[in-house]
């Protein structure tokens, strides 16, 4: 398979780039597409040119590490697929491709590809856990807890944190990161008493974070590797407004 | 700092929920121009003249247009905090595949709903208001002669139509984010709400699609 590549170059610390063009050849279609880019490093480094910075980890598309724009969507053409699931039996010979950072006022580029997600661990710290101690784990039958809301806080709880809802939504909105957390919490018996003041926490320190509002055009989740539902967000405005009216 | 978006949404909710309510009671009063023209003159005339001499009506009246200028400047500021949001532009952008064009276009259809609105209360609010009116058999202001002179110009039924559609659109999107807003979380309510909103949608959009239309073929 034979490649065009554009992809955004960007220094450490420099405050913009510009996309530069590589050509690829022999390219197998069961390559996956990270691999592809180490295959480019490899290239690069032989001509001495400094390597495409990218972010990477299990490659078993369960971590949130990676993630790019690839073709102008949020982990590339596929739906509810990460960077580093994305195969390039997805592309064609001589196809065109193009590769450029997560973008959002709270993203930062840190290096060509690479951008710095750690808004979303300041949302987290704002409130994201149980300050309680909750002792060790209790015998499974002593809570009485139906095994379909525990389901649905699993369905929360599987967000990787990728940034993918955010890059893709028109307003660099975090509601589905931060509503499937607010969620997760809610519908646990551990987390359900900090509910109001957890959700106050996590919407505050999100707009702090130069986040976008939530239109509701759904785009995260069809982009959201773990299909996360956007009935997370809403159940977020739910507690939000509960919280308002209700919480001192 | 970027303030928090979240209460200004409840408002864009709550106006915007206030006007989908004001658009029934519109298109119910508007269906008396359907009827034969001697007793839509009649009705027509007599029930404008009844909602701009009552006072729960002119206390709704300016609750209307509190909504529409905080609807509009509401999602004025949010825009303009999207924009601060998402920093540098994509080179390269299809982001459009994953969700509906009217969705992402809120603010266009909504902008074109303004210029409706704009030529909708110069050529009949303020006619009504502010000018001087001939009057009917019955002696009362003859707002139906107005509309249907508008609506005998094959341009002036082209021009609301359109803008019908771009509301109709606006609506369909608008009904049930409002809803999400508001909290509606459950998936049961919430497929009752896209249902609800679909038919809302059609009922009001094709309503309002219909008059100038009827007016139009029965007067030319």
């Amino acid at each position: 398979m034979k490649l065009t590549l554009h992809i955004w170059r960007q220094e450490q610390g420099a405050s913009t780039g510009a996309m530069h063009t590589y050509a690829l050849t022999d390219i197998p279609e069961d390559m996956s597409f990270l691999e592809m880019l180490d295959l480019l490093n490899e290239q690069l480094m032989k001509q001495g040119e400094r390597v495409i910075e990218f972010d990477s980890d299990c490659r078993e598309g369960i971590c949130g590490q990676c993630g790019m724009m690839i073709n102008g969507r949020a982990h590339g053409p596929l739906k509810h697929t990460t960077t580093c699931q994305l195969y390039m039996r997805s592309f064609k010979d001589g196809d065109t491709i193009y590769a450029e950072p997560f973008r959002a006022a709270a993203f930062p580029v840190v290096c060509d590809l690479k951008i710095d997600r750690s808004a979303f661990d300041r949302i987290i710290g704002a409130g994201g856990y149980v300050s309680v101690s909750t002792g060790q784990a209790p015998e499974a039958n002593s809570i009485p807890y139906a095994h379909e809301t525990a389901e649905a806080a699993f369905d929360a709880a599987a967000c990787i944190g990728c940034g993918a809802c955010v890059a893709t939504c028109k307003n660099s909105s975090a509601a589905l990161f931060t509503g499937a957390k607010i969620t997760h919490m809610a519908l646990l018996p551990q987390g359900q008493t900090e509910t109001a003041a957890r959700t106050q926490k996590m919407v505050a320190q999100m707009h702090k974070e130069h986040f976008g509002h939530c239109t509701n055009t759904e785009a995260c989740e069809v982009e959201c590797p773990q299909q996360i539902s956007v009935l997370h967000i809403a159940r977020m405005n739910y507690e939000y407004n509960k919280a308002s009216l209700l919480h001192k | 700092m970027q303030q928090n978006t979240l209460p200004q949404k409840l408002w864009m909710s709550a106006t915007g929920l206030f006007l989908c309510v004001f658009l029934v009671i519109h298109l119910l009063g508007n269906l008396q121009l359907l009827l034969p023209a001697a007793d839509a003159k009649e009705q027509f005339n007599w029930y404008s003249r009844l909602l701009s001499g009552n006072i729960i009506i002119k206390v709704i009246a300016w609750v209307l247009y509190c909504s529409i200028i905080g609807h509009a400047v509401y999602a004025l500021l949010l825009t303009l905090q999207s924009r601060r949001a998402n920093g540098t532009r994509y080179v390269y952008d299809k982001r459009g595949a994953s969700s509906k064009w009217y969705s992402r276009n809120m603010g266009l259809l909504g902008t074109i709903i303004l210029i409706f609105l704009v030529i909708h209360f110069k050529d009949f609010w303020y006619r009504y208001k502010f000018t001087d009116l001939p009057l009917d058999a019955r002696g009362q202001p003859d707002l139906y002669t107005v509309v249907v002179f508008a609506f005998a110009q094959w341009w002036y039924v082209l021009l609301y139509v359109v803008c019908m559609f771009a509301m109709g659109f606006h609506l369909l999107h608008g009904f049930f984010s409002a809803a999400r807003t508001l909290g509606l979380y459950h998936p049961k309510f919430t497929r009752w709400v896209k249902v609800s909103g679909w038919l809302y949608t059609v009922v009001i959009t094709g309503g309002f699609i219909i008059i100038p239309i009827y007016v139009y073929f029965t007067n030319s």
